[in-house]
């Protein structure tokens, strides 16, 4: 039993991030979705604790809206994984759940 | 409400301007400026093609002011003022230029 | 002509998760017809609005950051970028659009417009502001 927990908000802006990651389950799947997208990026005041959650969950970030924002693969954190909307239906459909961080 | 070319249906809005950008062509701006009572020549090309490039770089339709000090720089003074822009369009350079140029209408029209 | 007043733009959030980033540039291209002092503060999430790069192609949003280099044209002459924000978001002056206008009083040279600025400063140009508009 797994879930897919999806985050929207920045977390620079809001506290979803990191609560989400501090609920989440080893084996679950974190997918980066519109201002959450800045959840990726490498370097910033959050790339540390977000790459320390990811030894235990996926990390995943919706593409388009990475490139809408400016945010090229290489500005990713490493082991964060660039899905397109079929990647993101195919992950709702791998999991058991669905779970949004708003 | 809509224009009609070559038996195409291009959707506008109340005031004329075009719904959908894309849908723009040539022949659809001498339409819109027979509906304005205007008659393109060179001149009024030359406005409308200055407007569409401008919007194409900024992605955005500029204000009346802004169209006359940006054209000055690109067209000389002797085009880059109000005198000259109202001349080919009476009912404001900005807004039938850029309704003619199948762009939506100025950003800061006041 | 009544008194010129500094007006401040307070830009906060991201662009495209909310409508808030489009709208304030909306207000500060109609607001320029009033030739008054303005001045537009980037802080916070903010500072996401004029990274360079964005292609929104993908998201069926219009791109707006392209409008932030028309400001010169309409005298908004000063976008102050908060450092301390770009510094937590792993970002530098390198990584943001290039927005510059031309000096009437230096024989029309082209300048930048955008300045990087500390968290002190910003406060300083807040404070000093007749008018502030937050988003």
């Amino acid at each position: 039993m797994s879930t897919l927990h999806t985050v929207n908000k920045s977390p620079f802006a809001t506290q979803a991030l990191l609560s989400c990651l501090n609920h989440a389950k080893a084996g679950d799947a974190v997918l980066m979705i519109e201002d959450g997208v800045y959840g990726g990026l490498s370097g910033t005041g959050m790339s540390e604790i977000v790459t320390e959650f990811g030894k235990a969950v996926t990390l995943y970030i919706l593409a388009p809206d990475a490139a809408a924002r400016g945010i090229g693969t290489n500005r990713l954190i490493d082991g964060v994984e660039g899905v397109d909307y079929t990647g993101f239906v195919e992950l709702v459909a791998k999991h058991d759940r669905t779970q949004s961080w708003l | 409400m809509a224009y009609e070319v070559n038996g195409q249906t291009v959707e506008c809005d109340e005031e004329g301007y075009i719904t959908n950008l894309s849908e723009w062509s040539k022949e659809l701006g001498e339409i819109i400026a027979k509906a304005e009572d205007l008659e393109m020549d060179d001149d009024r090309w030359e406005v409308v093609n200055f407007l569409r490039s401008y919007y194409e770089e900024y992605q955005i339709a500029p204000a009346v002011r802004v169209l006359i000090k940006a054209a000055k720089k690109s067209m000389g003074p002797e085009k880059g003022n109000n005198k000259y822009m109202y001349e080919l369009f009476p009912y404001g350079p900005a807004k039938q230029a850029c309704k003619i140029a199948g762009l939506p209408k100025p950003t800061g029209c006041v | 002509m009544a008194k010129t007043k500094k007006f401040l733009y307070v830009n906060r959030k991201a662009p495209y998760g909310t409508i808030y980033a489009l709208e304030s540039l909306e207000v500060v291209l109609i607001g320029a017809a009033f030739e008054q002092d303005v001045a537009l503060a980037f802080v916070d999430d903010g500072v996401f609005q004029l990274a360079k790069g964005q292609n929104t192609d993908g998201i069926g949003v219009k791109n707006f950051s392209p409008t932030f280099r028309a400001l010169g044209d309409y005298d908004v002459q000063k976008l102050f970028v908060e450092r301390e924000s770009l510094e937590e978001r792993g970002l530098s002056e390198a990584d943001l659009i290039e927005v510059v206008y031309e000096d009437e009083d230096d024989d029309w040279a082209e300048k930048s417009a955008i300045h990087v600025v500390g968290r002190a400063e910003i406060a300083d140009i807040m404070a000093d502001a007749d008018v502030v508009l937050s988003f």
